[in-house]
Parts: C-alpha cells; sequence; structure tokens
C-alpha cells in the first residue's frame, strides 16, 4: 500500500498547477502525483498557497492553468466525477452549530445521495469509528474542539471516499487532541483510503506522511519521505558555540565528515555526514589544535524544522509567513 | 428525478422548529400587525368613510377585512425576502462549502431554499387568516364549502408563486453578498416602494400618476388583488371604493407574479453559477 511498492496506482496527478489571484500568484506551477493508499503531505508556511492548491483539487475553485486529476477524474472537465470520488475536512470548523451530530451526517449523506439504508448504517459506522456515539443527539455547539474535528472527518469518510483532504486538521486543538486525531487519520488511512492533508506542522507532517512536499511562495521546493528528507541534511547536526566563530568555520570546513555549515547568531550548525557521536570528539580536538575552546555544544538528529529551514532557507512558523508572502497570504486564504 | 433539493428543504426546516424564538416571533408578528394596526387604522378608516353613501347593490366589507389580504401578502414579502439570509450565513460560516464541493446542482440549493422559505409563508397566511377571522374580518362571506375550499387553495396558490419569486431575488442577493448587514439595507430599501406603493392598506386609485403605473406591475399588488378576491368577492366596496374583479383580471396577476418567478429563477441561477465559495 505504501508509496514506493511497485502495486501502487496514481490517484492524484497534477501538472503545472498555477492559481493566481488579481495579480498575486498563489500558486505558482506546481507538479506533483499521490498514490493510492499513501498519505501525503503539503507541508509549508500559512500563505503559502496549500489552500489555494486544496480547493483546486476539490473543485471549489475553477483550475486556470494546468492540468488536475483526482480519481481518475480531471478536476477541470469532469468536477461532478471528482466530486463523488473524495471526502474534504475544511480548514476552519464547518459545522451547523445547530444541528446534531447525528443530522451532520444525515445532511450530508443525503446530498451525496446515499441510500437510506446504508446512510444509516454508515452513521453507526462513523460515531462509533470518532468514538462519538454518546454525542449522537447533542447539538455540535455543545462540542469540544476536537470533538467538532472529529465528527468533521467522520463526515469527510461518509461516502466511503477513495481519497480523503484534510486542510490544515489539527489545527488550534490541544497536544493531547493533536496526537489522537493522528491515530484517527493512520487509522482511516490504513482501512484503505489516500490521505491528501496540509500541514504548516512540521511534526504532524513528519509523523502521519508516507511522501511531503515542502511548498513555499506557491511553488514545491522538494518531495520525499520524511525520511529522506531529513537525510538529505545529513546524519547527525552539531550545534557549536566558541569565543572565535570565524576560525571554527574554517576548521570544520577542512574537515570531510563536515558536509554542510550554517552560521547561526552565536554559534554554528555543521551538518556531519556520520555519527556525530564519533565525529564530535574529533571536532572539538581539531578546534582545541587551534587554541578554539568550545563553550557550548549540541548533538542533535535532523528534524523537519531543520529540513524546511535547508531548502527555504527560514523559519516555519506558527502564525504569519515572513514577509515577502504576506500578500499572498492574504489572498490565498480565502 | 434528482430530489436533493429536499436535503436543502429538510435542513432548512429543521432549523425553522428547532429555532423556538424565530419560530413563535414569526408567526406572532403579523398577528401583531392585525391587532394594533388593523384595529386601529379600520376605527379610523370606518369613522372617515362613515360620510360617503355607499353605492347601493353593492356588498359593504370594513377596513379590517380589506386590510387582512394586505398583511398576508406583506407577511409573504418579508418572509420571502429574507428567506435567503440562510445561505448567507452558511457561506460565512463556511457550511456552503460543504454544499458547493458536494454533487448537488447549484440549482436545487435554490429550489430547496424556496421550498422551505414558501412552507413558511404558507403557514404564516394560515394562521394570519385564522387570526383575522377570529378579529372579526368577514371572510369568505356568503361562500359555499366547496367555494371556500377553492377560494383557500386560490390564496396559496397566489402566496406561492409569489413567494417563489421573492425568495429567488433573496437568494441572488444572498449569493452575492459578503455581509448580512448588506443584505439588510438592501431588503429595506426594497420593502419601502413594493409595499407602500401596493394596495395593500390602501386603495390606489387616488395614487399620481407616476405611483399608480409603479403600483400596477408592482408583484405584490398583484397578489393582494389575488388575495381579495379569493377572500371576498369579485365585487364589493370598501373604504368608499367600488372593486370589480373578473377571473380574467385574475389570472392576468398570476400570470404576471409567474413571469416574475421565471424571471427571479433566472437571475438567481446567473448569480449561483458566478459564485466562489472557499
Amino acid at each position: 500500500m505504501r508509496a514506493g511498492s511497485i502495486l501502487t496506482r496514481t490517484i492524484i496527478e497534477v501538472e503545472g498547477l498555477y492559481h493566481h489571484y488579481g495579480d498575486i500568484a498563489a500558486v505558482d506551477g506546481i507538479s506533483f502525483s499521490v498514490e493510492e493508499g499513501e498519505i501525503f503531505s503539503f507541508l509549508g508556511p500559512n500563505g503559502a498557497g496549500k489552500s489555494t492548491a486544496i480547493n483546486v483539487l476539490i473543485t471549489l475553485l475553477q483550475i486556470q492553468q494546468g492540468t488536475a486529476t483526482v480519481a481518475g477524474y480531471d478536476v477541470g472537465k469532469d468536477p461532478q466525477q471528482v466530486r463523488n470520488s473524495i471526502g474534504i475536512v475544511f480548514q476552519d470548523v464547518t459545522l451547523d452549530r445547530d444541528m446534531t451530530c447525528g443530522e451532520i451526517l444525515e445532511f450530508h449523506g443525503r446530498l451525496y445521495r446515499m441510500p437510506s439504508v446504508e446512510r444509516k448504517q454508515r452513521i453507526d459506522e462513523l460515531l462509533s469509528l470518532v468514538e462519538l456515539d454518546a454525542k449522537r443527539d447533542v447539538r455540535t455547539k455543545h462540542l469540544s474542539g476536537g470533538m467538532k474535528r472529529r465528527l468533521e472527518i467522520a463526515r469527510g469518510l461518509m461516502t466511503r471516499p477513495k481519497v480523503l483532504f484534510l486542510d490544515e486538521p489539527t489545527i488550534g486543538l490541544d497536544p493531547q487532541t493533536r496526537m489522537r486525531m493522528w491515530d484517527y487519520i493512520k487509522a482511516v488511512n490504513d482501512e484503505g483510503a489516500t490521505i491528501f492533508l496540509t500541514t504548516h506542522y512540521m511534526d504532524e507532517a513528519d509523523h502521519l506522511s508516507d511522501r511531503i512536499s515542502i511548498i513555499d511562495h506557491g511553488r514545491i521546493i522538494t518531495t520525499g519521505t520524511p525520511y529522506g528528507l531529513k537525510n538529505t541534511l545529513g546524519e547527525d547536526l552539531i550545534y557549536l558555540e566558541t569565543a572565535d566563530l570565524p576560525g571554527t568555520l574554517v576548521t570544520l570546513s577542512a574537515m570531510g565528515e563536515v558536509k554542510e555549515l550554517r552560521e547561526k547568531s552565536r554559534g554554528i550548525v555543521a551538518m556531519l555526514t556520520g555519527d556525530g557521536t564519533k565525529i564530535l570528539p574529533q571536532i572539538i580536538e581539531n578546534l582545541a589544535d587551534k587554541g578554539i575552546r568550545v563553550s557550548a555544544v549540541n548533538l542533535k538528529k535532523p528534524s523537519m524544522d531543520d529540513v524546511f529551514l535547508h531548502f527555504t532557507g527560514r523559519e516555519l512558523r506558527d502564525e504569519g509567513a515572513e514577509k515577502p508572502s504576506t500578500a499572498v497570504a492574504r489572498a490565498g486564504r480565502r | 428525478m434528482n430530489t436533493g433539493f429536499l436535503t436543502i428543504y429538510w435542513r432548512d426546516m429543521l432549523r425553522f422548529f428547532r429555532f423556538k424564538t424565530l419560530l413563535i416571533s414569526s408567526l406572532v408578528q403579523p398577528a401583531l400587525w392585525m391587532a394594533f394596526f388593523g384595529i386601529a387604522m379600520s376605527a379610523n378608516f370606518n369613522r372617515l368613510t362613515s360620510e360617503i353613501p355607499p353605492i347601493p347593490g353593492v356588498p359593504s366589507v370594513d377596513y379590517l377585512t380589506y386590510m387582512a389580504a394586505g398583511v398576508i401578502a406583506m407577511t409573504t414579502l418579508f418572509t420571502s425576502l429574507f428567506g435567503g439570509i440562510v445561505l448567507l450565513f452558511d457561506k460565512n460560516w463556511g457550511l456552503m462549502r460543504e454544499i458547493f464541493a458536494s454533487p448537488l446542482p447549484r440549482n436545487h440549493i435554490i429550489f430547496g431554499i424556496a421550498l422551505s422559505g414558501m412552507t413558511k409563508t404558507f403557514i404564516q397566511a394560515v394562521i394570519i387568516m385564522v387570526f383575522a377571522i377570529f378579529l372579526g374580518a368577514a371572510f369568505f362571506a356568503g361562500f359555499t364549502t366547496a367555494e371556500t375550499l377553492l377560494s383557500l387553495a386560490g390564496i396559496l396558490l397566489f402566496v406561492g408563486v409569489f413567494s417563489l419569486g421573492f425568495l429567488f431575488l433573496s437568494a441572488a442577493i444572498s449569493i452575492s453578498l459578503e455581509s448580512p448587514e448588506g443584505l439588510q439595507g438592501i431588503i429595506t430599501l426594497l420593502t419601502m416602494p413594493i409595499f407602500f406603493a401596493s394596495n395593500a392598506l390602501y386603495p390606489i386609485t387616488a395614487f399620481p400618476p407616476v405611483l399608480q403605473a409603479i403600483s400596477a406591475v408592482n408583484p405584490l399588488t398583484h397578489l393582494v388583488s389575488g388575495i381579495r378576491y379569493f377572500t371576498i368577492g369579485d365585487n364589493f366596496q370598501a373604504i368608499g371604493i367600488h372593486y370589480t374583479a373578473t377571473s380574467m383580471d385574475i389570472a392576468l396577476s398570476f400570470l404576471l407574479l409567474v413571469l416574475f418567478a421565471v424571471l427571479m429563477f433566472t437571475l438567481a441561477m446567473w448569480r449561483f453559477s458566478k459564485a466562489t465559495v472557499t
């Protein structure tokens, strides 16, 4: 089922997708494909163009340029078939406050013209899957944030979609609830649904995805497995603080085990080609030979944060992208 | 047949009966119009017109009976114009995304909302009629049972077609706007001329020519004419004016309402096809 297997089929295929709002290109020519059964993520800051891309794929936005097929259907030519093949969990909560959990699912099933017997059966199944059986007759305004999100996942699954789109599924949830949400998403994927998710949380992309595309300013910067992406940075990262940073740079760049160096405000990050625990003593020794004393040191495995920093040259923050893309952020999200 | 519009209808009715305050106020409000405005005005009008010698041989109805038809029409107008507002809320709260991303054809959203709005106006019309009769309106005077039933059907037919027209208009405006405040403003602007340049509360015979011309094409005028025809009859006098209507006149009024509804549906379809919800 996972990506890389010979048996996989492509379920989402996007070629040269471009989408603009006025003069601003929210999606600036992206191409990618998603294999059946995988969890595929778009990772990027708010305003990177993730939501715009997803809105084109789910047929809420008319495709402007490029081609996109979902579940074998062209989103421009055959939107109706695309709609019948997918489930969606939108970025913000989209539940009628005054309808009960059961009614929310009932309404959705009717919208998709599910036969009444199948509808009832599916509602029972899904409410127990997301552990909301007891809330069936409770209006959604009385649910917690996590419950609302779970109900929305259940709704997205109502019609047994081939692909489930999740736009920032855990935004605004507390850490514990997020973890539980991840478990549900994994469980849904294990049942066979392909999952396309967008997120600006590194840990979420890292934890859930089979493959990740890092997206920034409407472009895909790189695509790979979480492991592969982290590995492009080398095996281990070492952070060093010394009194003589220029001297340290010269010394380290002369070492074959050091793959890449990055200067921070008070220290240096070195990406290593091998096992950091073995290389670190060597580094300290080499520096000592040059008379440079190490005042602080930290050894760690690369995280998705480091990956993002490496590929985009900037840090991914929770809220608001960097200055160059704020205009896109405003146009792109809504 | 695709019955997708029934899904939209089902949800809107669910909400209608769930919000008890809204439900009750929408039913009590027209009754209050009858009780206060109706009784106060009819006391005045009956006094003012008592000097006018009645036209011999023509049955006479009091002002309450005369204006009750206007109150039914007015209530239908207001309820219909506000009927599309739920679309605006759905759009603003993101709920419309679920519907727009579903396979439901967009004209079914319009049909569904129009059908539920029409149901509400039916409930209101019946309640006002019952209340008006309770207050002393001489509805269906001299009608046989069969005639009364036929008249009731006629009233609902007129109310139904009229409400569809304004519900389509309301849906078209709602899907095009961003804020409920904007809709409020537009509706206020629309209701003033529609309501006052009509025969709902007073005769139009004394209007200046321009106002008369407006009221002649005003759908509300035609709805009121229809309701009066079915509740009072084709030949009566009220507040000193002799009213006659042939079945031809009434058929023409009905056709005008149908035409209005068709036009408004076209407008709504156009607005919906242009609408993007993300």
